[in-house]
């Protein structure tokens, strides 16, 4: 792990308010496991002060051509548009000058081979699951729900469709796939694959009923979350959350940077989850 | 860069405080580099010249509910609640980490009565590796209506008397801004005995979410850092030097080497820096190789001859 200082090599609006940018990034392609992050420094002045930390979508590399012989390492992530920084780094350019610290934080626990897997994630929550899927489509069954608000949040249906995964879309405003909420497509799928592994990633408001659908019928899920968070690395103790069994004698705080983002649902205190957590998730 | 002569000398980068040997002036603050561990993969941890750990209070402590930080304009609001180990677990497992480096170790500690505060210090007196104290004293002081004892002068001289009386170790006193006149509580801290002084903690402060109307923070009120805080931060270690002949660590906003030259000058014997190592995990190594760029192209040969030359 160190502070890599390196470029972006792309840019693009892929849906009104959401960007994919591609960050040269040697070292990843091996180390980066699916759920991972990284703490992003849009640039070297000010503002904004801190990094943000964004989840790492793809890592990959690009064949040798004449400019290099070496294969190119890159990262990929994709972003809203939401204040400050991401307003920054829309307006960033092949070659401009970047700083990742990573692959930081626990990713996801691939699970058992050949079991089947549910993916859930609502709008900007997609991002840390393409990996996952990527991992998983090549022993598992897996079947992903995506949300969100409107179908500007439904982004990169193909690719997690060109892994081969069984993709299910709904939106609160049925402007694409499904109308509604995406807990009630999560409760049909469990219904008839009662065997499934849950793995989500979203607003905390959809977690949260997600956890509760897992929760009575036995689920094993796995979340990723978001917090607020200043150093990435363990040391600021900004982003914590409240563990399972947590009491105002007997604290259990984790930190979201280094004990998660992702985390067993059983390991947290899921009481007290809502007032721990940004409340708005990234998916606004 | 292109100063050929002087370019060649090795400027003196070492300082003392209070009888301990710092290979060079910087430090990380107290709460902004855990207990060192957490940076050792970014930075090499020999090359500071202290690591200050996480404020440690006699028994573990929880900390705030969350928001627990917001960025401000050039900087951050945090309000984590000191939470950490508690002495006893620092002793056992922290301590026991941070004896692998040459590197000096200042353990920060803070308690809410005066005995408190008192029993934290007798506890690392004889802890091997301690090099010293810093007595953080913005904390509230439960028995008196939870004044903060480094707003109350004569609540300062008293904690800050009765540590003395318990550890042999330097002590140094951690000093808030939040005070009409930082001279008198520097000079009580001076008179119950410290070695030396470190200034600035954070500055109060708060931030309001116009949409929800809510605070940004859990705890409401927060403690502001980053560069916005900077030049009050110079201009109070500049008066305190004038009150005090005990030596005085800068602390307030540092990022760059041209920061922390800001406060030597202006008489710091040595600087914490705090947020910087949220933006880069390398800030210091960084900061301390520009101190050095900075002697050699200055023709400094030792960078104790830069420090109090604030030209009036
Ligand atoms: C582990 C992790 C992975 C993440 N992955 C992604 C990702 O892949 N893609 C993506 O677009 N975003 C992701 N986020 C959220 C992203 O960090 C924030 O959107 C970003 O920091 C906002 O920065 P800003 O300066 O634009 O907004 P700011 O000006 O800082 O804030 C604008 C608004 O966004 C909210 N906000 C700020 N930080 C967060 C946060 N961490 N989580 C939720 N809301 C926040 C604020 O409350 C505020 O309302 C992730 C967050 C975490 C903790
Ligand atoms: S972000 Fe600093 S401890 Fe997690």
């Amino acid at each position: 792990m160190k502070n890599l200082k390196t470029i972006v090599l792309s840019n693009q609006e892929i849906s009104p308010g959401y960007f994919r940018m591609k960050i040269l990034a040697p070292g990843y392609n091996n180390t980066a496991k699916p759920g991972q992050f990284v703490m992003f420094r849009v640039q070297r002045s000010l503002p904004p002060l801190l990094r943000r930390p964004f989840g790492i979508f793809r890592a990959g590399f690009m064949p040798a051509d004449c400019d290099s012989m070496q294969p190119k390492e890159f990262i990929e992530l994709i972003y809203k548009v939401v204040g400050s920084g991401t307003e920054i780094m829309q307006r960033l350019h092949q070659g401009d000058p970047v700083e990742l610290l990573g692959p930081l934080g626990e990713g996801f626990d691939l699970g058992v081979a050949e079991e089947e897997k549910i993916l859930v994630g609502g709008g900007i929550g997609l991002v840390p699951l393409y990996m996952l899927a990527e991992r998983m489509v090549e022993t598992s069954r897996v079947r992903l729900l995506m949300g969100g608000r409107t179908r500007d949040d439904i982004i990169m249906v193909t690719e997690f469709e060109r892994l081969g995964v069984e993709t299910y879309v709904s939106t609160e405003d049925g402007s694409l796939g499904e109308g509604g909420m995406i807990t009630q497509v999560l409760k049909r799928k469990l219904d008839k694959f009662p065997k499934s592994t849950v793995f989500a990633c979203g607003p905390m408001p959809m977690i949260d009923a997600v956890q509760k659908i897992c929760f009575e019928r036995g689920t094993p899920l796995q979340v990723s979350l978001e917090a607020l968070m200043a150093c990435g690395v363990g040391a600021c103790l900004g982003c914590v959350v409240k563990g399972a069994g947590h009491t105002e004698v007997e604290p259990r705080y984790l930190c979201t940077c280094t004990s998660g983002p992702v985390f067993n649902a059983e390991n947290l205190d899921w009481n007290k989850i809502e007032v721990t957590v940004v409340g708005s998730g990234g998916c606004k | 860069m292109i100063k050929p002569v002087k370019n060649e000398m090795q400027p003196k980068m070492a300082v003392e405080i209070a009888g301990i040997k710092l290979k060079n002036p910087i430090m990380p603050a107290s709460g902004t580099f855990g207990y060192g561990e957490e940076y050792a993969p970014y930075l090499d941890l020999n090359s500071l010249g202290a690591i200050v750990t996480k404020g440690l209070s006699l028994k573990p402590k929880a900390g705030n509910n969350t928001p627990r930080i917001c960025e401000t304009v050039s900087g951050m609001l945090n309000a984590i609640g000191l939470q950490n180990v508690g002495v006893d677990a620092f002793i056992k497992y922290k301590m026991a980490y941070l004896e692998q480096y040459s590197t000096p170790v200042i353990v920060n500690f803070f308690g809410n009565t005066q005995d408190e505060y008192g029993e934290v210090a007798a506890r690392l007196d004889d802890v091997p590796g301690v090099a010293a104290l810093e007595m953080n004293i913005s904390c509230p002081n439960v028995k008196h209506g939870g004044i903060i004892f480094g707003t109350d002068p004569r609540a300062a001289f008293a904690a800050v008397s009765l540590v003395r009386k318990r550890t042999s170790k330097p002590l140094i006193v951690k000093l808030t801004p939040n005070v009409t006149d930082i001279q008198i509580t520097a000079r009580a801290a001076e008179d119950a005995g410290a070695d030396a002084l470190s200034l600035i903690n954070t500055l109060t402060g708060m931030a309001v979410d116009v949409k929800t109307r809510k605070p940004r923070l859990a705890n409401i009120i927060g403690g502001l850092s980053g560069p916005a805080i900077r030049p009050i931060a110079v201009r109070l270690v500049h008066q305190v030097v004038q009150a005090v002949k005990v030596p005085v660590i800068g602390i307030g906003g540092i990022s760059r080497a041209m920061d922390a030259l800001e406060f030597l000058i202006v008489g710091a014997r040595a600087v914490q820096v705090g947020t910087a190592n949220f933006v880069d995990p390398n800030a210091m190594a960084t900061i301390i190789a520009g101190l050095e760029e900075f002697c050699r192209e200055e023709g400094v040969a030792d960078i104790n001859d830069l420090i109090g030359t604030l030209e009036l």
